[in-house]
């Protein structure tokens, strides 16, 4: 299930329903993204988040069809704040749950690798000298080699 | 008509979020941008930076994509979720 939203997620109550009346899953995997007070070299004060509405929520629906396809996955929730966001406030939710852990670790790499390379949010950070626009990475790029 | 959409970055380099076009036969994405730049002759190192992602009706294509009468089309600088 995926939700993009201004507001905060609770991280145990998330985990309590990934989990809710499941006794088939024995692994649970989240990853949560915060905000960071440094980046490229900048001291960063606050962040906002951009995105496009509509395509957001279906291309985060279509990662995680495909995580579904490649591993045997019970539940996967991510979530994904947009708007204005302080230091170290939540960003990103990604859980998942199967039966053993490989499945879980794995998708949730994959989620979220594919989520900074595919899904349209666009970062602007706050800093001394006023707002910029964050870079995409090489790396998060080359990262996608992997689920080749 | 075509409903154009610029985000973030790009939209703040080329000063403008949306515009609409007439569709023309045998349209591409690769082809509106050359409508969009021949009236917007500043806009064509922006809209046609390396790492520029095209998206129509909210699905990610690439340049040589099909466009019709009625779909939206967006130009996105590189995403930085997450």
């Amino acid at each position: 299930m995926i939700s993009v939203q201004t507001e905060p997620f609770d991280v145990a109550s998330e985990y309590a329903q990934l989990t809710a009346d499941d006794v088939d899953d024995g692994a649970a995997v989240f990853f949560i993204g915060r905000v960071r007070s440094h980046n490229d070299g900048r001291a960063v004060t606050g962040m906002t988040l951009e995105h496009y509405p509509g395509m957001t929520e279906k291309a985060l629906e279509q990662i995680v069809t495909d995580a579904k396809a490649r591993w045997p996955l019970g539940r996967v929730r991510v979530i994904h704040r947009v708007g204005s966001l302080a230091l170290g406030d939540d960003i990103v939710f990604v859980g998942v749950t199967s039966a053993h852990r490989d499945a879980s670790f794995e998708a949730a790499e994959f989620i979220m690798d594919y989520l900074k390379n595919r899904a349209p949010f666009w970062k602007r950070e706050d800093t001394a000298d006023g707002s910029v626009w964050v870079d995409a990475r090489d790396k998060d790029q080359r990262a996608l080699a992997r689920w080749s | 008509m075509i409903q154009v959409l610029f985000f973030a970055r790009l939209r703040d380099q080329l000063g403008c979020d949306s515009l609409t076009l007439e569709a023309v036969d045998e349209d591409s994405v690769t082809k509106l941008r050359e409508r969009i730049v021949a009236e917007h002759p500043d806009w064509r190192e922006p809209l046609g930076a390396s790492g520029i992602l095209f998206a129509v009706n909210q699905s990610l294509v690439k340049s040589g994509h099909a466009v019709h009468d009625g779909d939206e089309v967006a130009f996105m600088p590189p995403v930085t979720g997450g």
